[in-house]
């Protein structure tokens, strides 16, 4: 039988605010245990939690990205349990009424020409504190309480089942990722756990619209073990099927070590949390003002920017926008649209949005180099760029070759000062820091510049041609290779630096003669 | 001087006639002496009341005194007090040091008062009678056989007796109002969001209000002046422009409209309350008021309303209490959940307990629509009532509790009867509204009766200008106990 793999994701991001969601204790991570957790995130008698602003804004802002509706009033509920690293012994959270209902995202699925896009519906986000740590080491049989993550705020992301397969789940997250990064609410630190998914997933038979039951994967904080995860799951829910049994709705751990999962808890044993609205805090209004005052400072989504890159002008944008009918379209959200068009392809517009630093360093360059060839310079952000910062594991905010000092790379090439070949050359010493990291006095130091004097390259030609008489016979006589091994010869002896069209073209002259 | 009012003692501190030192001396040496025998205080910290009232001296001397300068105030164990023991009347806080001072102590601080020591209450202020404290029962001063009323029994008796000039309460259901009334005081519980919960240990959120009880209308004034105030840290608290709540104190009552509401005169009440209640109602009309009869037709609901939503929220707000970071812990256990079960099964007395079931029962799943929001439907209802009432009338008066107070031991064994004590009282703290007792005589036993004032949102001037008016023409306030006259 064929076997549709179907999956939700929970996403938990953690709120990029300087103090926590009920309280001014610090989000710094990394601090010694227990010195950023103050009177109310320990849950000493008589503290009161007063709702963090800044949370509320994040979490509105994803609202506008993702097209959904803002609630107001939404309401904070207490969600009730025992547990050491949790404080007040209930978690504040939201459950009726979530600040932000719906929404969607659109991802980009398929590969080698299949690509297409596919929307993934939410569910809701809602704002939540997070809780401490329990540490199991170290304590000799004891279990040591580090409270500093205690009231940390997150904005927990649901989506719909609306994913069919271990790779849409990951384009999901990963889209879901940048843009919380994009819009500047959440740092996205996977490590330090500031970007978690639980996965919900069940299998069906191909063809079924109903939901076969779901087991729920915890805590996975990587692209890669999300992937495995589903995978691993989708392969034991099936072999269970296939076998005659029936899926028990459990709570799984996925154990990265032995790539497998493992139940945690099953749905019989699942908790009462005993949810009502928490009487110390007063439901929560949303005012339009405040909407609108939040909207006016939105950065241009990733959807706009990506077909921005791809126009050539306003209209070309707006027929694309009309075209893929995009949230932010369909929302009407009036954010500011930068003013530049590129013509790129939809792979490159895709590439160089995919996350809002690559696209303004992208930008800033086009801006240098006054808005020509913009191919070029998505060739070299994309490629030389791109693959030397993974190299060097490197943001690109930390690119040791700035916008402006590539903006001066290019220029050369676009002027013909220089081949694409020499510019890779040039590329290796700014990357190094040599010469401060600026083009043109490397060219010129290391005598790199292109010569594109006729008289000089004539001069190179006939030397190689001179030297090489067989060559040049069995060129005459058909042997189309001996074309090349000529130009290489040329360009050799020029040390590379010979314009290769020029040398090209002169070459052919003197072998016509 | 004990039983001087606090208008009068700050008028001797500031003419210097007696320094703070010597006043809060006074106070403490009285203290101590009547303390063992009626179980006011749960701790006292002499050296410490001293170093305030030094300062307060100090404060005096350079010319910075408020009102309440140099004057001892008592504080109910339910408010964190910076350095203090703060137990809440319970095993499970007894060895809690607080590192932080509640908004109110803070703002009693700011004045240059004296905290003359933390006064017993019932077990995180659950109870009518002072009983369920672990540091053992309050006697009312009337008479030893009785109890106070409760929660805030010990502040009532601190007072009754003369301990302290005056004290802060908490008030969830009544726990201001039937002390004040069963000891002859007056106390009064402010509009929710009045006075900041910011370190007033919770009980029921919604519910907890804290205020003044005193000897009299015009010292709850002047505490509620420094009581009442927005508060950034309580997202309840309220922001509103500070008043000065002696403004309307002097105001005659001519043209007052009293309700009386009809359910509240009714076979329930005792004889003896009933006859002192009448008397003072008509005393008021003596002073100018009118009456008119209102209905309040949903109190009848109260206490089962308060029962369910009370329970609830303070069994979320007493899981904090598990034995991990501060407070009582268990000695002996052999993992988590044996440490959790015996630290609260040890910590929590038994009345505590029994909240904590109600509380977790109505929040279950299956049962939260039944009872938690049919209870929240209910308690509008009953708001509403009170909204419809207070367009016929300016105050609302009726007795404060049904009988005078009662024997020790007599109903700490009927939870129900203990409940249905407090079924004046609980109506008011559902709505949100301010209420306040203040003494008008004695029932049965020769114990005091206390009256019951309800007065429509903020309308606290004004239900302290009706008190101190029949304050001005009685002496029901200014009596004490034979046995206590020095």
């Amino acid at each position: 039988m064929q076997w549709e793999i179907v999956i939700g994701l929970e996403v938990h991001t953690q709120l990029s605010t300087q103090s926590k969601i009920f309280s001014g204790g610090s989000t710094a991570f990394g601090a010694v245990p227990n010195t950023q957790a103050c009177a109310v995130d320990l849950a000493l008698p008589g503290v009161l939690p007063v709702l963090n602003r800044g949370a509320v804004e994040r979490a509105i802002k994803l609202g506008l990205a993702v097209g959904g509706k803002i609630n107001s009033p939404s309401v904070f509920a207490r969600k009730n349990y025992f547990y050491p690293d949790l404080p007040k012994g209930y978690q504040i959270s939201q459950y009726e009424l979530p600040v932000i209902d719906g929404g969607s995202v659109k991802i980009q699925v398929g590969h080698d020409g299949t690509e297409c896009e596919k929307t993934i519906r939410l569910t809701r986000a809602h704002l939540e504190e997070d809780a401490g740590k329990s540490l199991h080491d170290d304590f000799h049989g004891m279990t040591g309480i580090d409270l500093n993550r205690a009231g940390t705020p997150l904005l927990e992301i649901v989506s719909e089942p609306d994913m069919r397969s271990s790779a849409e789940a990951v384009a999901y997250a990963k889209t879901l990722h940048s843009l919380v990064r994009w819009i500047g609410i959440c740092d996205g630190n996977m490590q330090e756990g500031s970007f978690r998914c639980d996965a919900n997933v069940s299998v069906r038979p191909f063809g079924s619209d109903k939901l076969g039951t779901r087991c729920e994967i915890k805590n996975l904080n990587s692209f890669r073990f999300l992937e495995k995860a589903i995978n691993y799951e989708a392969r034991r829910q099936i072999e269970i099927i296939e076998d005659g049994g029936t899926i028990q709705q459990q709570t799984r751990l996925y154990d990265s070590e032995r790539d497998e999962t493992r139940a945690m808890r099953s749905k019989e044993d699942a908790q009462d949390y005993r949810y009502f609205p928490d009487p110390d805090l007063l439901p929560l209004e949303i005012s339009l003002q405040w909407v609108a005052k939040i909207k006016a400072a939105m950065p241009e989504l990733p959807m706009h920017r990506r077909y921005r890159f791809m126009a050539a002008d306003a209209a070309g944008l707006a027929a694309l926008l009309q075209e893929h009918s995009s949230v932010a379209f369909e929302a009407g959200l009036d954010v500011p649209v930068g003013r530049d068009f590129y013509q790129l392809s939809a792979y490159d517009a895709a590439m160089l949005t995919a996350d809002k630093d690559t696209a303004d360093y992208f930008e800033q360059v086009m801006e240098v180099i006054g808005g020509k060839n913009a191919k070029l310079c998505a060739n070299w952000v994309m490629g030389e760029v791109t693959s030397r910062l993974n190299r060097d594991d490197k943001d690109i905010t930390a690119s040791p070759v700035s916008a402006g000092q590539l903006a001066g790379l290019l220029l050369h090439i676009n002027n013909g000062t220089i081949s694409g070949k020499i510019a890779k050359e040039v590329f290796d010493a700014m990357w190094l820091g040599e010469y401060g990291g600026d083009a043109e006095t490397i060219i010129k130091t290391k005598g790199l510049k292109q010569i594109s004097d006729e008289g000089q390259i004539e001069k190179l030609v006939d030397e190689i041609l001179s030297a090489n008489p067989q060559q040049v016979a069995d060129y005459r006589n058909g042997k189309e290779k001996a074309f090349n091994s000529l130009i290489g010869q040329v360009m050799k002896v020029s040390k590379g630096k010979a314009n290769p069209a020029q040398v090209n073209e002169i070459l052919k002259k003197k072998l016509m003669e | 001087m004990f039983n001087f009012s606090l208008k009068q003692l700050s008028g001797l501190l500031s003419a210097k006639k007696i320094s703070s030192i010597e006043l809060t001396g006074e106070f403490l040496k009285r203290l101590k002496t009547l303390n063992p025998g009626y179980n006011a205080f749960i701790t006292i910290n002499e050296e410490t009341s001293l170093v305030q009232a030094r300062a307060a001296d100090a404060m005096i001397a350079a010319g910075q005194a408020h009102p309440l300068t140099g004057i001892p105030v008592a504080q109910k164990d339910i408010f964190c007090t910076k350095g203090w023991r703060t137990t809440c009347g319970s095993k499970m806080l007894s060895n809690f040091i607080s590192p932080y001072d509640a908004d109110v102590v803070e703002r009693f601080n700011t004045v240059g008062a004296v905290n003359i020591g933390k006064t017993n209450m019932d077990e995180f202020a659950m109870g009518s009678s002072n009983e369920t404290s672990f540091y053992g029962p309050v006697k009312n001063p009337w008479d030893i056989t009785a109890v106070p009323g409760g929660s805030s029994g010990g502040s009532a008796c601190a007072v009754a007796a003369r301990m302290t000039p005056a004290a802060t309460g908490t008030d969830t259901g009544g726990s201001i109002r039937q002390p004040a009334a069963l000891c002859g005081i007056s106390g009064i519980k402010p509009t929710y969001g009045l006075v900041s919960r910011y370190g007033m240990i919770a009980f029921a959120s919604s519910l907890d209000q804290g205020g003044p009880m005193a000897k009299s209308a015009e010292d709850l004034a002047l505490m509620l002046n420094v009581m009442a105030g927005f508060d950034v840290r309580d997202s309840t608290s309220l922001q509103r422009e500070p008043e000065d709540y002696t403004r309307d104190l002097e105001k005659p009552l001519a043209g007052l409209r009293i309700g009386l509401p009809k359910e509240y005169f009714v076979k329930e009440i005792n004889d003896d309350v009933a006859r002192a209640v009448e008397a003072a109602i008509a005393e008021y009309r003596k002073l100018g008021a009118t009456t008119v009869e209102v209905s309040l037709p949903a109190t009848k609901l109260s206490v089962p309303v308060y029962y369910v939503l009370a329970p609830a929220e303070a069994s979320s707000n007493l899981s904090r209490f598990d034995g991990v970071r501060y407070g009582y812990r268990a000695p002996d256990y052999i993992d988590l959940s044996d440490m959790y079960r015996k630290t609260r099964a040890q910590g929590f007395g038994a009345e505590v307990k029994r909240r904590i079931l109600i509380g977790t029962y109505v929040l279950s799943h299956g049962y939260y629509d039944a009872y938690y929001i049919q209870a929240q439907k209910l308690r509008r209802l009953i708001a509403q009532d009170f909204i419809e009432a207070f367009k016929q009338c300016d105050i609302i008066m009726g007795p404060t509790s049904p009988t005078v107070a009662f024997d020790l031991g007599e109903k700490s064994s009927d939870p129900v009867q203990m409940y249905l004590s407090d079924a004046y009282t609980i109506a008011v703290n559902l709505a949100g509204l301010p209420g306040m007792s203040i003494p008008v005589g004695f029932g049965n036993k020769n114990r005091p009766v206390g009256l019951h004032l309800i007065g429509n949102y903020f309308a606290e001037a004004q239900m302290l200008n009706v008190a101190h008016q029949y304050q001005e023409a009685t002496d029901w306030h200014v009596r004490m106990p034979v046995q206590l006259q020095t």
